[in-house]
Formats: structure tokens, sequence, C-alpha cells
């Protein structure tokens, strides 16, 4: 520590002795922080303070000693203050590596939806924290079918990440050999079963959709299928669906299932952080969250996903526990 | 310095770690360490016998006086024959203390020291070599 330090503290010591001001109270303050800009530690500083007193009077010899367990008692809390230091550098660069696994994980994702002359999609996926744990894609054909994998990956963070980019790579080398949805999650399941950490599993729904019959198959992992709005009836009902979630039994098997969309149907696909939401001291329940989609129902597919994730947040007052995926088909 | 020797003190009691903590302050002292640097050496003195007390039983901890190149320093050897430590970098971590205490342990040793040596095998025992410069 530089002798300026040390005359500086001895004069603020005087001050403070002559008048015992709430001003010199504010400078040791600023000081205090002054000194951690510096990296003074805490057992330093007691010792700056202690021979400091000597140039103010005759120091009792029992106050000088007591300095001694003083010392030794803040070197502990001097260790403590290095350690957050190192500990907060190391914390910069860890979110930097997250904020690099999240950018790539963006990447993974389709970055523009795809236009039709008679369908309308609609998203929103948001993460709840920098790594989402939910994964969706939508692939276009030239057969004009329409691709749609919806899928909440248990475990967040680094592991979801990677389980993803292992899911999506999956069904891209798979493309467009199989049969049916049925098929591919099958052989997803697989591939989950076989490569992942046995506590983890996906839940999925993947479909394809005919852009010009109109029709969509999909078969379903342990994830909770969506609604389809029938226009003509103007209700709402719960899409069919069951089947073992990927990585759990190495032979499961799946069904397909099949909806067909008149004009004006919408079909809504989403994961578990849209209903399993806290409002207020009760779970949000389904006819609700139908209630809330029905008031939506006159906009187009996007503004309606949008519209139901900002009434939804407000409901939930601005939390979001869980990452978040909605998405929605309207046949126009 | 031609007066200071190396001293090795026996280590597996409290009492002796108590011993071995007033060895280095004195020593620290003898050879012109400021007085909070004589408190982080029996600080440092104090983790190390503690860990041989606590994980190996017993051991020894040597304090040497030491010069290089016209530097004047302090160097503590901690050896034990214990369990010695699986995964040494783990326990260099921040905030991996076994008793989940705060403060010094390992980690703190390191930084208090100007230079840090650690050698560890499995059934074989321990062996930690720190140096602290006069600055
Ligand atoms: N000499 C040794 N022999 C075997 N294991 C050791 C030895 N020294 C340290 N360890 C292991 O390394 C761990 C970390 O040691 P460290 O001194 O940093 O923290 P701690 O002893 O757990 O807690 P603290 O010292 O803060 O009370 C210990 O918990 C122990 O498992
Ligand atoms: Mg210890």
């Amino acid at each position: 520590m530089t002798r300026g330090i040390e005359k500086k503290y001895v004069q603020l010591l005087r001050d403070y002795l002559a008048g015992q001001g709430e001003d010199q109270l504010y400078d040791a303050q600023q000081l205090g922080k002054w000194l951690l800009l510096q990296d003074i530690s805490p057992e330093e500083m007691i010792d700056l303070h202690g021979r400091a007193l000597e140039y103010l009077g005759d120091v009792p010899e029992f106050v000088r000693a007591s300095f001694s367990i003083l010392t030794e008692v803040m070197i502990e809390y001097g260790n403590e203050h290095r350690s957050v230091t190192s500990m907060r550098s190391k914390h910069k660069q860890f979110q930097s590596e997250m904020a690099v696994a999240s950018a790539m994980q963006k990447s993974l994702v389709p970055q523009e939806l795809p236009v039709y002359p008679d369908v309308e999609i609609g998203l929103v996926s948001v993460a709840a924290k920098q790594i989402s744990g939910d994964y969706y894609n939508i692939v276009t054909h030239d057969d004009g079918r329409l691709c749609l994998t919806i899928s909440d990956i248990t475990g967040k963070g680094i592991s979801a990440a990677m389980c993803m980019s292992m899911l999506k790579y999956a069904m891209e080398s798979l493309g467009d050999m199989l049969h049916g949805p049925d098929e591919m999650l099958r052989h997803l399941n697989r591939v989950v079963e076989r490569n992942i950490d046995p506590s983890m599993f996906v839940t999925m729904l993947f479909g394809c959709y005919d852009t010009q019959k109109h029709r969509f198959r999909y078969a379903v992992a342990g994830h909770e299928p969506g609604f389809v709005y029938r226009a003509k009836e103007g209700r709402f009902y719960d899409m069919e669906g069951k089947g073992m979630a990927l990585g759990i039994c190495s032979d499961s098997h799946y069904q397909e299932y099949e909806v067909h969309l008149d004009v004006g149907d919408v079909l809504i696909l989403l994961t578990d952080g849209v209903t399993e939401r806290k409002i207020g001291r009760y779970y949000l329940h389904r006819d609700e969250l139908v209630s809330y989609l029905e008031a939506e129902l006159g906009t187009s597919a996007q503004v309606m996903a949008d519209n139901l994730y900002s009434k939804l947040l407000l409901l939930s007052q601005f939390e979001l526990p869980d990452d978040y995926t909605m998405m929605i088909l309207r046949r126009t | 310095m031609a007066e200071l020797y190396p001293e090795t003190i026996k280590i597996d009691s409290v009492a002796d770690i108590v011993a071995a903590r007033q060895v280095g302050r004195n020593m620290s002292r003898q050879l012109g360490f400021g007085t909070i640097m004589q408190s982080r050496m029996a600080t440092t003195i104090s983790e190390l016998a503690r860990n041989i007390f606590l994980y190996a039983g017993e051991g020894t901890i040597t304090i040497t006086p030491i010069e290089r190149e016209g530097a004047i320093g302090l160097q503590i050897t901690a050896l034990d024959a214990g369990p010695g430590i699986a995964d040494i970098r783990k326990v260099l971590e921040d905030g991996y203390s076994t008793s989940g205490a705060l403060g010094a342990g390992l980690p703190g040793v390191r930084r208090m020291m100007d230079e840090f040596d650690i050698q560890s095998a499995l059934g074989e025992g321990t062996k930690v070599i720190v140096v602290k410069w006069r600055s």
C-alpha cells in the first residue's frame, strides 16, 4: 500500500476526531469504495488503521496488541474477498461461453417461416433461461409437405442444447427416406435411447401437413398434443395422440393420427411451458387456455401466437418459469 | 540469513499446528516480512498442517528460508503419506472444500503465496510446496 493512502487516511481520522462530522463518515465510505477498486484487502486495511493510530497519539499497548487478533481474523475475510474476485472473472468467462452456446442453439431452429397461399404459420418460442429445452422445426418439402416438430427436452442448459443438435441432425439425415411420422419417432427413439443419459428423455410431436390436401398426419411421443379449432362448429377440440416419450425404452412403437383442416380451422401445437404456469396461487387450466385462444381467433396465426404469449405473460406476472413454445397453423 | 536454518515440525495434533504457525511467524519476522505477510504465512501453515491432521492423520511441515538470485523468501513444505487427493484441479477450485468452509483452504493458500506446487498420488500421500518472496 502506498504512503499516499496512509497520509490521506491519517488526515481523515484527524478531521473526524476533531469534529465527528457526517462529512468525514461520508468520505470514509467513498474511500472504502476506492480501496476496494485498488484491491486493498481487509487485513491490509486493519494494518493501515493500526499504523494510523500511531500518528494520532500514544497508543496503549493493549490496543496495539489487539490488532494482531483482528488481523488474523480478517485474513480469512481477505481470502474470501480474493476468491470472490477470481470467481467473478470466471463467471464472466462462463457467461460468454453460455452466450456462444445460446447463439449456436438459435442457429438450430429455422430463421424464417415459410409462406403459403392458404396456410398461415405463427410461432412464438421463448427460453426461460439462456438455453432453451424446447426444440421446434419447420421443414418444407418440394411435394408441398410441411413437416413440423415440437419437442421438449428434460433437463435444461447445455445438456438440452447438445441433445437438440443430435435430434436435428438425426431427423435431417433421415430426410425423406421414411414413410410416416410414426416411423420417424420410432427411429428417433432409438437414436435418443442409445445416446442420451438414462435420466433424460424427450417428448415430441412430429407431423407433416399436406398443403394441398390440408391433412396433418402426426405421431406423438409423450408430448401433450395441442388443440384443433373447428371453424364450422366454433369449437376447440383436444388433439388425440399417445405414445412413449423418446429415450425411455429401446423398442417403442408409435401410432399415426390424422386431422383434416377446413377453411378457417386452426391447429395449435405447444410445449408444457405454455400450460404449466401459475396464475396467482393456482395453475392455468386447459379450459382457460382455450378461452384465451378463442379470444384471439379473428387474427392471423402470428398475431394470435404473439397475443397469447403476451396475455399469458401478463397473467403470470411476467414470470416465465419454463421454456415456452407455441406453433399455430391456420388454413385461410 | 546465516543464522536461520530449516525447521521440520511433526504434525499429529492441534498443538503441533500451533507450533508450526509459531515457527513460521517467527522465521518470517526474522526474514523481514511485514506484519500482514507474517500473519498470512501463519495462516498458510495452519491450512496445510490442518489438512495433514484432518485427512492424513500425520505428516510434517518443513519451513525453509531460501535465497534465489538475490531474493529472499520462505518455503513451506507439507508432506504426508495419507490417502492422497484424487482430483487436484478440483480441490484448487474456489468453493470446493469438502467441509463447505469459506476462507482460505488450498485455493486461498495458492493466492496468498507466490509459488504453489502440489503432488499427490492416491494411497501414497500428498506433498505441497509453497514459496513467498519478500518484496
Ligand atoms: N493432505 C491431504 N491429504 C488428503 N486429502 C487432502 C489433503 N489436503 C486436502 N485434501 C482434500 O482436498 C480438499 C480441499 O482441501 P481444502 O483445505 O482446500 O478445503 P477443506 O479442508 O475441505 O476445507 P477448509 O480447509 O476450508 O476447512 C479436502 O476436503 C480434502 O478432501
Ligand atoms: Mg483444509
